[in-house]
């Protein structure tokens, strides 16, 4: 490579244009920060801490002249600004998808690189990479026709039966609208990104060490547990978190069978919850009418707390993930 | 321990995996099935040449729409992504600067969708009053695709072979020439693949374009600001929620159009990547 003194102009011309816009990424996350910060301020100056930890979500009298005032900022009378019960729908369903989603993911992940024969294998690739592009509309049309009825009819009364001895199965099944309908969808959606990522991570297990643990007399899935899956676990984790960062922000298919409640914390895994993306879509009409804009700034406040949780969450995922394949490329 | 037992085990565990892989393909059918059968009797000649008027009409300005704000946030994102890629992985590719970048990038790919949608609200559509709009549509579908733009395009040119680079600049190439002539043409299945795949999730998206692109029931125009533009997602959310039957089934018409659009991008995507391994 030349010393930097002699390379041609065209080619540190290149080298600056390349690395300004690569340097884009780190621009527009601070820019995405900022604006939103910017945005949401004065509802952090109205609601203070309240904003995460109240329960009501009422953005006031719209047709009165008087105003609540905090901090020196007016809002309409009688409005506050309460996302616990965004927060908790957002993880909750979250939860259940993870929890739905991991043994299928590893299993798939498993079946692709170790049990299936190549081209069978291919076949499940290409569906699974088919489900991940599907648009989360279309899950959502799929949820809302399919799974709700099915939920409200038979999977729902099925489990209040079987496990109504467990309080969260307890209660009325409604429509079947909700948590659980909510967390069925996002699991079907997160399936094939961590089952995707966990293929390449296994792919990565050296094959001297699972051709001599066959040797020595194991079987294929005692080679499984021996070998691949301790090799694979971080990245494995890895792609789960990457899984759950997925499924938090997931807006539209969650909006179509979530039944989007407000100012009503989850009782059981049937209640209708609001996830904090899905409520940025669903309150924004109610919320432009407002003519002190302080419910659209708050919908700004959601989207910056949904910001910095993707963040929170992405990080050590990426962590764990390029050191697992930084290893896998070691080993090759 | 008994060895009858351990095969007993590896094989109920073999069970169990491919009952996982049985299950996965039960929502994959029955969306295809729901979406086919709903949407079949919806087709017709003036789908494509009628915009939608109220629940009803066809879907001619939402299929344009999708193609023109797609479009465009592709032709913004692409050579973007590019550069980038080319930094990361050609310009500067073991330094700490690049992994920053890495990283940053993947973050940026995990930042939810209708967060970026938001943004692009606060800032184009409001900040610099461009309205709901076609370019500010593009711009936030173009912030979600650029990251998977610039690692399919930094892993295809992290396998093109050291010696390509180094015989083209042994002849005497300047580096960008190599990168152009050599590197980039060499790597151009694997960059390709990543275009096709933040087109595929921008055909897609629906919560940013909310926030961004609005919604219209007239044909796009060429204005770049402050014209709302349809699109086809929008068409999927909203008219299911109607309770007249002819908005449903343009729903279902309008998800049976994505979903072929998607399935063309993705054969695309595959038959580039098998091309290229045949021609190794």
């Amino acid at each position: 490579m030349a010393t930097p003194g002699k390379v041609p102009i065209l080619d540190r011309a290149m080298r600056v244009a390349t690395g300004i816009v690569a340097g884009g990424a780190l621009v527009a996350m601070l820019a995405i920060f900022v604006f939103l910060l910017r945005d949401s301020w004065p509802s952090i100056q109205y609601n203070g801490g309240h904003f995460l930890t109240g329960i009501t979500w009422n953005i006031g009298n719209l047709y009165g002249n008087s105003m609540s005032s905090h901090n020196g900022v007016q809002a309409p009378a009688g409005a506050t600004y309460g996302i616990l019960p965004f927060i908790l729908g957002t993880l909750l369903s979250s939860l259940i998808a993870v929890v739905l989603a991991v043994p299928l993911a590893v299993g798939i992940g498993l079946l692709l690189v170790e049990y299936l024969p190549r081209r069978l294998g291919d076949s499940l690739s290409f569906i699974v990479e088919m489900l991940a592009g599907i648009p989360s509309v279309v899950i959502g049309l799929w949820g809302l026709a399919v799974l709700i009825p099915w939920i409200g009819r038979d999977f729902g009364p099925w489990l209040q039966a079987v496990l109504g001895f467990i309080p969260i199965f307890r209660g009325p099944v409604g429509s079947g609208q909700g948590l659980l309908a909510s967390g069925l969808v996002l699991a079907v959606m997160i399936t094939p990104i961590i089952a995707a990522t966990t293929r390449d991570v296994l792919r990565q297990t050296p094959r001297e060490t699972k051709e001599g643990a066959l040797g020595l007399g194991l079987t294929r899935w005692e080679m499984i547990r021996a070998v691949s899956l301790p090799w694979s676990a971080s990245g494995i984790f890895g792609a789960v978190i990457l899984g759950l960062g997925r499924a938090l922000g997931e807006t539209m298919a969650v909006l179509m069978v979530s039944g989007s409640a407000v100012n009503y914390l989850p009782q059981n895994i049937f209640s209708p919850i609001g996830t904090m993306a899905a409520t940025i879509v669903s309150q924004l009409d109610s919320a432009m009418t407002d003519p002190t804009g302080m419910a659209v700034h708050a919908l700004a406040e959601i989207a910056l707390v949904l910001f910095v949780m993707s963040v929170v969450v992405n990080v050590p995922a990426r962590i764990l993930l390029s050191s697992a394949v930084r290893r896998g490329g070691d080993a090759q | 321990m008994n060895v009858t037992w351990r095969r007993v085990k590896d094989r109920i565990m073999l069970a169990l995996a491919a009952l996982m892989g049985i299950i996965i393909l039960v929502p994959v059918v029955g969306m295809l099935w729901l979406v086919v059968s709903h949407a079949l009797p919806a087709l017709s000649f003036g789908l494509f040449t009628q915009v939608t008027v109220g629940t009803g009409g066809g879907l001619a300005n939402a299929i344009v729409g999708t193609f023109y704000v797609v479009g465009l946030g592709i032709l913004i994102a692409a050579p973007l992504g590019i550069m980038a890629g080319v930094y990361v992985g050609e310009v500067n590719p073991g330094s700490s600067i690049a992994q920053f970048v890495r990283f940053t990038t993947d973050v940026l790919a995990g930042v939810p969708s209708i967060v970026i949608g938001y943004f692009g609200y606060v800032t184009l559509v409001l900040g610099l009053g461009w309205g709901f709009s076609t370019l500010a549509g593009a711009i936030a579908l173009a912030l979600i695709g650029i990251p998977y733009v610039v690692r399919s395009t930094e892993t295809a040119l992290s396998k093109v072979p050291r010696g390509m680079r180094e015989a083209s600049l042994a002849l005497g190439a300047s580096q960008t020439t190599t990168i152009w002539r050599v590197t980039l043409r060499e790597a151009l299945p694997g960059v390709v693949t990543g275009v096709l795949l933040a087109l595929s999730i921008a055909i897609g998206e629906t919560a940013p374009l909310l926030y961004t692109a609005g919604w219209s029931n007239y044909m796009p125009n060429l204005r770049l600001t402050h014209a709302p533009i349809g699109y086809l997602t929008y068409v999927v959310w909203t008219f299911i929620n109607e309770p007249f039957a002819s908005a449903n089934s343009l729903a279902y018409a309008a998800g049976l159009l994505l979903l072929i659009l998607i399935v063309i991008v993705n054969v695309a995507a595959r038959r580039i990547v098998a091309r290229s391994r045949m021609g190794r």
